[in-house]
C-alpha cells in the first residue's frame, strides 16, 4: 500500500530533480549576460509606451539607452526629471533639453474663420480633409473635429467651444501623437517657456488669407521689421518666430494688424507703466 | 512510405489539432491578431512539438514502460515538456539571438500548451513507431500553424470590417473560428 504510493512520488521526484539539476546546469552553461542597467532604466522610465522617443515602447528605449544609442533626454514624456534619473544610471550628465509642448497654431474659431460649406460626414479631421479639405475657407487651419483629441493619450488637447483645438500645456508631454494625426499639420512643437507665438498656418497670399480669416497672417512683415531682436523670420507668406532669440517683448503682438501673433500684451503695459 | 504520408496529411488537414481536435485553443485565440506574430507562434510550436514528440517517445518506451509506470504518463510528459521548453529557450538565447528574438516571446507560452501534450499522448495511443511519431508531430504542428495563420489573416481584415456592436472583438473571432472548423470538416473525405 505505502509502496504503491511511494513509487510515483519517488519516480516523479527523481524526474523533477534530474530536470531541475539539468536546467540549473544549463542556465550556467548558456548564461547570457544582460546589461544590468537595462532593468534599472526600465524602472526609471514612465512606462507609458507611447513611442514618443521613436522606439517601440519603453523597453526598447531602455535597451537603446544602455547601448548608448539613444540620448538620455530622449523621453519627451518624462522630461527633465526622467532625463536626470536616466543620466544618473548611465553615469553621464543630463543634457536637459528645453521642455517642448504641442501648440495648435491656428485661431480660426467660428467667429474668426469663414465657413464655405457645411460638413456632414464622419466627425474626424482626416475624413473631412479628404472631402475637399474640410468646411473652412482656409485650407491650412484647424478643422476642430477632434482627431487630435481622440489620439492624445494624456487628455491634453481639446476642441473648445469656439471650434479650435487647444493644448493644455500642463498635461502635454510632446509625444507627437497629435502632430502626426493632424491632416492639416497645424500642430507644432514649441518651447513651453515661451509665450509669444504666430498663430497662423496659412501660406496663402495676404488677400486670400484676409478673405478667409480675420486673424490670419497676411504677410505684411510688420512684425519682421518691428522685432528689436530680429528674431522673426518670413517664409512662404508666413511669419515665424525663432524662439531662441525671442525675449517676449510683445512688440510684434502689439504691431500685428490682424492679431495673428498671440502673446501677453498686459506684460507690455506693465513694462510701460514702470518706466 | 504511404503510411507516413497519410499520417502527415491527416494531422495537417483532416484531424487538424486546432480545428477538429480543439487542442491549443488558447494560443489560437490569443496570438492571432496579426499574421506576423501568428507565424512566429507557429514556428515556435513546430519546433517544440517535433522535439517533444521525439523526447516523450523515448521517455515512454525507455523509462515508463520498462518500469511499469504507464499510469504516470500524463504528468511525466508535462514535466518533460516544461523542462524541454526551458532548456530550448536557454540554448536558443545563447546560440542564436536572432532566432530568440523571433521565437523568444512565444516559447514560454508553449510550456503548458495542451496541443503539445496532446500530440505526445496521441503518439503513444496510436502506437506509432519513432519515425511515425516524428511525422505526426511535424504534421500536427504544421496543421496548427496553418490554422493560426489563416485565422490571423481573417482577423486582420475583421478589424476593418463593420461588425455589429455586440459581436465586436472576441465574439466575432469565436464565430469565425467555428466557421473555419466547419470548413475543415470538408477534409474528412480526403482519406
Amino acid at each position: 500500500m505505502i509502496g504503491e504510493l511511494l513509487t510515483p512520488v519517488l519516480w516523479l521526484g527523481a524526474f523533477g530533480l534530474l530536470f531541475g539539476g539539468g536546467l540549473a546546469f544549463a542556465s550556467k552553461v548558456f548564461a547570457v549576460e544582460v546589461d544590468p542597467k537595462v532593468p534599472l532604466l526600465k524602472d526609471a522610465l514612465p512606462g507609458a509606451n507611447c513611442g514618443g522617443c521613436g522606439y517601440p515602447g519603453c523597453d526598447a528605449f531602455a535597451v537603446a539607452l544602455a547601448a548608448g544609442e539613444a540620448p538620455a533626454n530622449g523621453c519627451p514624456v518624462g522630461g527633465a526629471a526622467v532625463a536626470e534619473k536616466v543620466a544618473e544610471i548611465l553615469g553621464a550628465k543630463a543634457e536637459t533639453g528645453e521642455r517642448m509642448v504641442a501648440r495648435v497654431i491656428c485661431n480660426g474659431t467660428f467667429e474668426n474663420a469663414v465657413e464655405r460649406a457645411k460638413y456632414y460626414g464622419v466627425m474626424d479631421c482626416r475624413e473631412a480633409n479628404i472631402a475637399s479639405g474640410g468646411s473652412k475657407g482656409c485650407q491650412y487651419g484647424c478643422m476642430g473635429l477632434g482627431t487630435c483629441e481622440m489620439v492624445c493619450p494624456f487628455d491634453a488637447i481639446h476642441v473648445n467651444e469656439s471650434g479650435v483645438a487647444v493644448v493644455d500645456s500642463e498635461k502635454c508631454t510632446a509625444c507627437n501623437k497629435c502632430i502626426v494625426a493632424c491632416p492639416k499639420n497645424v500642430i507644432k512643437l514649441v518651447p513651453a517657456s515661451k509665450g509669444v507665438h504666430v498663430d497662423c498656418n496659412s501660406v496663402d497670399k495676404g488677400k486670400d488669407v484676409k478673405a478667409n480669416c480675420k486673424v490670419g497672417c497676411i504677410g505684411c512683415q510688420i512684425c519682421v521689421k518691428a522685432c528689436p531682436e530680429k528674431t522673426i523670420g518670413f517664409e512662404n507668406n508666413l511669419a515665424f518666430i525663432n524662439y531662441e532669440g525671442c525675449t517676449e517683448c510683445q512688440i510684434c503682438v502689439q504691431k500685428c494688424p490682424t492679431k495673428a501673433i498671440s502673446g501677453q500684451l498686459e506684460k507690455l503695459r506693465e513694462a510701460s507703466s514702470e518706466n | 512510405m504511404v503510411k507516413l504520408f497519410v499520417i502527415l496529411l491527416s494531422a495537417i488537414l483532416v484531424n487538424n489539432f486546432v480545428l477538429s481536435r480543439f487542442l491549443g485553443i488558447c494560443p489560437f485565440l490569443g496570438v492571432s491578431k496579426q499574421v506576423e506574430t501568428a507565424v512566429g507562434m507557429g514556428a515556435a510550436v513546430t519546433f517544440v512539438m517535433t522535439l517533444a514528440s521525439a523526447i516523450t517517445y523515448v521517455i515512454q518506451y525507455a523509462v515508463l514502460e520498462r518500469f511499469g509506470l504507464e499510469y504516470l504518463q500524463t504528468i511525466a510528459f508535462i514535466l518533460v515538456i516544461a523542462a524541454l521548453v526551458q532548456l530550448v529557450e536557454m540554448i536558443i538565447q545563447k546560440s542564436s539571438p536572432t532566432l530568440y528574438q523571433a521565437l523568444g516571446v512565444y516559447l514560454p507560452l508553449i510550456t503548458t500548451n495542451c496541443a503539445v501534450l496532446g500530440v505526445a499522448l496521441l503518439n503513444i495511443q496510436e502506437k506509432y513507431n519513432f519515425i511515425e511519431t516524428l511525422f505526426h508531430g511535424v504534421g500536427a504542428a504544421v496543421g496548427f500553424t496553418l490554422a493560426i495563420v489563416l485565422f490571423a489573416g481573417i482577423r486582420e481584415r475583421l478589424v476593418m470590417s463593420d461588425v455589429p456592436k455586440p459581436l465586436e472583438g472576441f465574439p466575432i473571432a469565436l464565430i469565425t473560428a467555428s466557421l473555419m472548423s466547419m470548413a475543415f470538416l470538408g477534409f474528412q473525405g480526403l482519406l
